[in-house]
């Protein structure tokens, strides 16, 4: 980038001068404007990629817009309802809500960067890429599965009773409470921030390694000089991140939260409408969330905090490192410690899944009935996620070429950035919206298939965004002049151009897409009902019902399928990329 | 259409067009002349990209006229304009095989005739391809890459042609088996030829028109052996560096855009 220190300008001449100067700087360093040799900017009229992001973005605006517009209908409704409802128990909620948020940030980020320095430490050795791999998968695991991970492991009837009990000398009492929320924020976001802080010490330029090995920097003086620099500047993004998923985490707390000495927000909005059937409160308790949320976005913006975890691994540079003898028995300590609290609820979902009646419950109707549900409910909400964030990346990159340098269009910023504040409102809010808007006018019920297949697949936009843009922008960056010249636009582009060469960053947000919305339990908690079920709900009805060996067997199930889908879309990723 | 070796006229003119990203002013009053090879040069910045663009579509002027043989294109779109352009690089689709990428100049939609087929492998032949229509891109040197634009042009066969510092990746030998070729190929199809390049070597190989860009506009014009003689414009003596031509300017040639 161009620095200009601005003299007190002398004249108006100078002055000139120097804008001219910055123009031109500031031109050749525009990434959007710069192909092959010249620098250029595309003009032209109408492009059907522009439609099609309108299009994408009205979409969106209805779905979201429509939820705000049944929160205000019923507020308006029962506004002293509403208001009453500021009670002390919303306090008590809203309390605990950001008290476990903050706690779990602690034990997710302070354990990560001291783990993510100590994998840093060790570019190469044997089960590193497997230790990474592992740790990418919480990202994709649906949280209901991780849930009775944990308690196979901890619970009252879990593998570690026995040996909980003998410690602590009267009866294990189980994990439940704000613990369980604890253990198991910090296993989804351990890994997560870990990934992270790994992938901002891979930032460092081989250079100063060199430079260190070379000067004989010990562990401490390189770790204050230049992992700590590096790790302090991605500390407020990761930590930031990390308190927003705690912050909006629903299912985690409904399956391990303890009746209402810890409730969160969005489990209380959930009870609200599910249980007590208190509209007016669900409205109160839902813009106490919309607010809270909005204030740690904007937060996180300030940061520039990245709100969008990554699903590529990050690679290990070529170090020139030689830790002592001592720190590495320390490090070594760390990861294993951290690979064990990660893979301990993964390697309990698989013996406790293994140990149930497998055969009789793939017979089950009920259970064939929600997977076949699950599979349809989860491809539609995959496909729909690619088309809305393929529309957006292309009207934001066909907007990009056409604007001069200057500001940007109101249009511009919401093919941009507008698919991060789909984070803002989460999938409960939504949900809540329109539950609270259809339930005067119809069977809330009879749109449920719809409203799992929206929210899922707007609730997964980000992360497809994040597969197809680079692969979009590149090979637009290649091919825009030449299409023009050659006057391939519309449906030959998209045969001949386009397809080809985003078939794998497709490919990869869709997996993507299916897995998270094949674990999802937001939406479908609120419109889940006996004619409609998908696995995480059946998984969650048969948990309720104590059945717990059915509820692992399926758990096991629906861990499995969205691993493979996982690991597919990393595995198509990483194949693009060489 | 085919222009074996009758002059055409299409000449190209930009008449006092105007242009500017963001702050910085370009400003063209020039013509050249139908059926020459007219070499383009100046420094960084000074806009050849820029009026190469300008005459492919690839920009819009604030003010004035593009004019390509007589006939404003200023309302075309660039595939529209009796216009091929070769750039530096990205003139392939990486994931086509040579055969498609050329016969993407006769048909933007790849379907293609038994005369487009045989067009295609005459060009391929012309630039010596033969035997290598199946290839992918990424099996091909930067060279052979760029032999495969030209086999493109050749398919399209419009009267203009731009190259954007199409060799400038290239090594000197490599560079002069190209210039060749476009000389022959020029000798061939009489197109009015738009080289911006920057090495003073490749100017005085092919070029037969010379003009010199400074600063957004036109500094000098003329016949290229003027330019490269004692009594040559200064400015463009003084970008070449003075003494023995070549001598000094490696460096700026090397510096790219």
């Amino acid at each position: 980038m161009v620095t200009v220190n601005h003299p007190p300008l002398a004249g108006g001449q100078r002055g000139v001068d120097e804008n001219a100067t910055f123009a031109k700087h500031f031109r050749h360093s525009t990434p959007i404007a710069v192909l092959g040799n010249g620098e250029m900017q595309i003009r032209h009229p109408a492009d059907s990629r522009v439609i099609a992001g309108i299009v994408a973005l009205a979409a969106i605006a209805l779905l979201i817009g429509g939820a705000f517009v049944g929160l205000i209908l019923e507020g308006a409704r029962d506004p002293s309802g509403a208001a009453s409802a500021f009670d002390s128990y919303l306090f008590r909620v809203a309390r605990f809500t950001l008290w476990q948020a903050l706690l779990s940030t602690l034990l997710s980020v302070v354990p990560a960067l001291l783990v993510a320095r100590a994998l840093s430490r060790h570019p190469r050795f044997f089960g590193r890429d497997l230790i990474l791999q592992l740790f990418a998968v919480p990202l994709a695991l649906p949280a209901i599965v991780a849930a009775l991970g944990i308690l196979a492991l901890y619970g009252r009837a879990g593998y570690f009773a026995g040996v909980l009990t003998a410690i602590g000398g009267q009866g294990w009492p189980g994990i439940y409470g704000l613990s369980g929320i604890l253990v198991a924020h910090a296993f989804f976001n351990l890994p997560l921030a870990t990934r992270l802080f790994l992938e901002a010490l891979g930032t460092v330029p081989a250079d100063q390694w060199r430079l260190a090995s070379q000067l004989g920097m010990g562990a401490r003086p390189a770790f204050r000089l230049i992992e700590w620099p590096t790790l302090r500047a991605a500390l407020p993004g990761v930590a930031g991140l990390v308190f927003m998923l705690c912050i909006t985490s629903f299912t985690i707390v409904l399956t391990l939260g303890g009746g209402p000495r810890a409730t969160t927000l969005e489990v209380a909005i959930y009870q609200a409408l599910r249980f007590d059937f208190d509209p007016a409160r669900a409205v109160t308790l839902t813009l106490l969330q919309i607010v809270l949320t909005f204030i740690v976005v904007l937060a996180l913006m300030r940061l520039g905090a990245n709100t969008v975890g990554d699903a590529n691994l990050p690679v290990a540079p070529r170090r020139y490192l030689s830790p002592s003898i001592v720190e590495t028995v320390l490090n070594a300590a760390l990861i294993v410690l951290a690979l064990l609290f990660v893979a301990g609820p993964m390697a309990a979902t698989v013996t406790s899944g293994l140990g149930a009646d497998l055969g009789r419950l793939a017979g089950e109707s009920a259970v064939r009935q929600a997977t076949l549900t699950s599979a349809v409910l989860a491809l539609l909400a995959a496909l729909l996620s690619v088309a809305l964030s393929l529309s957006l990346v292309m009207a934001r990159r066909a907007l990009a070429l056409n604007h001069r340098i200057g500001a940007k269009t109101l249009l511009e910023h919401a093919t941009d950035t507008g698919a991060g504040f789909v984070l803002v409102v989460p999938p409960i809010v939504i949900g809540a919206g329109w539950f609270l808007l259809l339930r005067t006018v119809s069977d809330v019920f009879a749109i449920a298939p719809v409203m799992v297949v929206t929210v899922n697949a707007v609730m997964a936009m980000p992360f497809a965004i994040r597969a197809i843009r680079p692969g979009y922008d590149a090979a637009s960056e290649r091919h825009e002049r030449l299409c023009l010249l050659l006057g391939i636009t519309g449906w030959n582009r998209f045969r001949l151009v386009d397809w080809p060469s985003l078939r794998r960053p497709l490919a990869t947000g869709f997996a993507f897409a299916m897995a998270l919305s094949l674990g999802d339990l937001g939406v479908i908690a609120l419109f889940g009902s006996d004619s409609l079920q998908t696995l995480p709900y059946l998984l969650l009805a048969r948990m309720g019902s104590y059945r717990t060996m059915d509820a692992a067997g399926l758990a096991l199930l629906l861990g499995l399928v969205c691993l493979a889908l996982v690991l597919a879309a990393s595995w198509l990723g990483r194949r693009e990329k060489s | 259409m085919t222009h074996n070796s009758a002059e055409n006229d299409t000449a190209v003119r930009l008449e006092k067009v105007s242009f500017s990203y963001g702050e910085a002013p370009f400003l063209f009053d020039v013509e050249f002349a139908a059926s020459k090879i007219t070499a383009i040069m100046g420094p960084s910045g000074s806009g050849k990209s820029t009026l190469l663009n300008l005459v492919a579509g690839f920009e819009m002027p604030r003010s004035g006229r593009v004019l390509i043989g007589g006939a404003d294109v200023g309302a075309k779109p660039p595939s529209a304009r009796p216009v091929s352009m070769v750039f530096q690089e990205n003139n392939l689709f990486a994931h086509l095989s040579v055969e498609r990428n050329v016969g993407l100049g006769r048909s933007p939609s790849l379907r293609l005739t038994e005369a487009d087929r045989a067009a295609i492998a005459g060009a391929l032949k012309r630039v010596g391809l033969a035997g290598k229509e199946q290839r992918l891109p990424r099996e091909l040197s930067g060279g052979e890459r760029q032999r495969v634009a030209l086999a493109r042009v050749l398919v399209r066969d419009r009267p203009v042609l731009l190259l954007d510092e199409p060799f400038a990746s290239l090594g000197p030998a490599l560079r002069d088996d190209m210039l060749d070729l476009v000389a022959g190929v020029h000798a061939e199809r009489r197109m009015t030829v738009l080289f911006v390049t920057h090495q003073p070597e490749d100017a005085r190989r092919i070029g037969q028109d010379m003009v010199f860009l400074d600063n957004g506009t036109v500094a000098a014009t003329g016949a290229a052996a003027g330019f490269f003689t004692k009594a040559g414009p200064e400015a463009f003596r003084h970008y070449i560096g003075a003494g023995p031509f070549g001598g000094g300017s490696r460096d700026i040639a090397r510096k790219r855009t």
